[in-house]
């Protein structure tokens, strides 16, 4: 797998486009969905929800477990995406197309942002 | 198959596992495939096809010996007296209260010889308790986790795909019912058995013929469909099909009554040469069944849900804030397509379609339904 270079990554298995209009997507990535398994249910935060850095708001549930969704940047949830509340699978199949998660209006963005490089050193895949 | 002080046990399929891409997991203490890709994939494909699994961690124990029915039968809750040669029978070993020590298949290999299969997580303490327990016999326990390596095949195109690598009688072998055979020229015993709620086979051949065997089974399967599965699967399976699992819904603090399965303890056995008369544990399970008819506590029921949030084993089932119950697992039902569980409820709120059941996820009440148990009974 690779991590595409266009995006910023958490420590949290998390990634980050790029800003447009001051909006930006996110969504979990590959090395995450493959170690959760089969997403078989989403929790996304709400649209006009506050998110903040490193503070869960939301959850991911796999066969084996569940875990807590990250946000990897401050700022208000814009769109959350329905598809893949309806169809959770999209995150295994799709995680860095198809399967994001939501959209925020980024207030600020924390210092510590991998690029795609590091985030594949870190995870190690 | 060695144990290392360190590390976990890996089975004679580890770099197989590994060089099919698997996510493996530390299950009892042995390194086991968790999933290969996907989990649900998995699953269907036992459902509807065939699968393949590795259940090497599984914990063989050989009794042999002219008392060894004798000795099962004094040591097991069931009529290990009445199992013929080439039969199997699920049973449970229990300590002296009645307490579930493990649930176990027994085999009857030959006249005179029996082989127990013991979860990996209690095979030991199984061993312990055979030998203690044969004191008195004419009857030999032996340690033979390290003798077997455990494939597994099931799913309905399982009985196909073990005919064009055998000439055993499949036809004749019938459900719980093994014999010695010989697979993909290996020398195995085939069994009829499995913990998947379908149609399938387990074969218990020599480590050293395990890859043999696996890769010939991957070769005879792959126009039918098989695929390698983990246990992550295999507990949706089970689950699915009702059955419990040791560590869940068994455990030392609950007699075979108190998990629904009271069936399993039998109180007049078939004895060979001695009459023990007794079995360990026979005392407290009369009071225990005694019990279980007239006032139950608690009944292990299934629960559907309603929303889509996994229940998980230990949370607490709630009828109007009051908890009532414990889920002991739960996971998402691939066949069902909703979350499922097995719960112990208080017989009040445990009949099929009582109103009002919830199970607390944390912190929210979601809704679910009691239903009877299996969620999922194959057609045959």
């Amino acid at each position: 797998m690779s991590n595409p270079q266009q995006l910023r990554y958490s420590k949290e298995h998390e990634w980050l486009s790029a800003t447009e209009d001051g909006v930006a997507t996110v969504g979990i990535t590959e090395h995450a969905a493959n170690a959760l398994g089969d997403v078989v249910f989403v929790q996304l935060p709400a649209v006009g929800d506050t998110v903040t850095a490193g503070e869960t708001c939301g959850e991911l549930e796999s066969t084996k477990s569940v875990s807590d969704l990250y946000s990897p940047v401050s700022g208000e949830v814009v769109e959350a995406n329905q598809d893949v509340v309806d169809d959770p699978s999209l995150v295994n199949s799709a995680p860095f197309e198809g399967g994001w998660l939501f959209k925020v209006r980024v207030a600020e963005e924390p210092g510590d942002l991998l690029s795609a490089d590091e985030y594949t050193e870190f995870s190690g895949s | 198959m060695s144990q290392t002080a360190r590390g976990p046990r890996h089975t004679a399929l580890d770099a197989l596992h590994r060089s099919l891409g698997a996510t493996m997991t530390d299950f009892a203490g042995w390194d086991m495939p968790l999933r290969y890709g996907s989990e649900r994939d998995e699953h269907n494909a036992v459902r509807t096809k065939a699968g393949l699994f590795d259940l090497s961690h599984m914990g063989e124990i050989t009794v042999t010996g002219a008392e060894a029915a004798d000795l099962l039968n004094h040591a097991l809750v069931g009529n290990i007296g009445s199992v013929s040669v080439g039969r199997a029978r699920y049973t449970m070993i229990c300590q002296a209260d009645g307490g579930i020590l493990d649930d176990l298949i027994v085999y009857r290999l030959a006249e005179t010889e029996y082989m127990v299969v013991a979860n990996a997580s209690n095979a030991q303490t199984v061993l312990d308790a055979l030998t203690e327990r044969a004191a008195g016999f004419d009857a030999e326990v032996r340690d033979d986790r390290d003798a077997y390596a455990l494939i597994a095949v099931q799913g309905p195109e399982s009985p196909g795909i073990l005919t064009s690598v055998t000439d055993a009688d499949l036809d004749g072998l019938k459900y719980y019912a093994g014999l010695p055979g010989t697979v993909a020229g290996v020398p195995a015993l085939i069994a009829r058995t499995g913990y998947t709620g379908e149609d399938g086979f387990e074969l218990f051949v020599a480590p050293e013929h395990a890859e043999k065997l696996w890769q010939a089974l991957t070769e005879a399967g792959a126009p039918a469909g098989l695929v390698p599965c983990g246990l992550s699967c295999r507990d949706t399976l089970r689950l699915e099909a009702g059955m419990p699992l040791y560590g869940n819904e068994l455990t030392t603090s609950l007699t075979p009554f108190d998990a629904g399965l009271g069936r399993v303890v039998k109180f007049d056995k078939t004895w060979h040469v001695k009459d023990a008369g007794d079995f360990v544990g026979r005392a407290a399970l009369a009071a225990a069944a005694e019990r279980a008819e007239s006032a139950p506590p608690r009944k292990l029921v299934g629960l559907v849900a309603e929303g889509r949030r996994v229940p998980r084993s230990g949370m607490s089932v709630v009828v109007a804030g009051e908890v009532v119950g414990t889920v002991t697992s739960g996971a998402p039902s691939p066949t069902l397509g909703k979350p499922i569980a097995m719960a112990y409820v208080d017989a009040a709120h445990a009949e099929p379609g009582t109103a009002g059941v919830a199970v607390d996820i944390r912190g929210t009440h979601e809704p679910y339904e009691v239903v009877a148990l299996p969620f999922y009974k194959r057609q045959k």
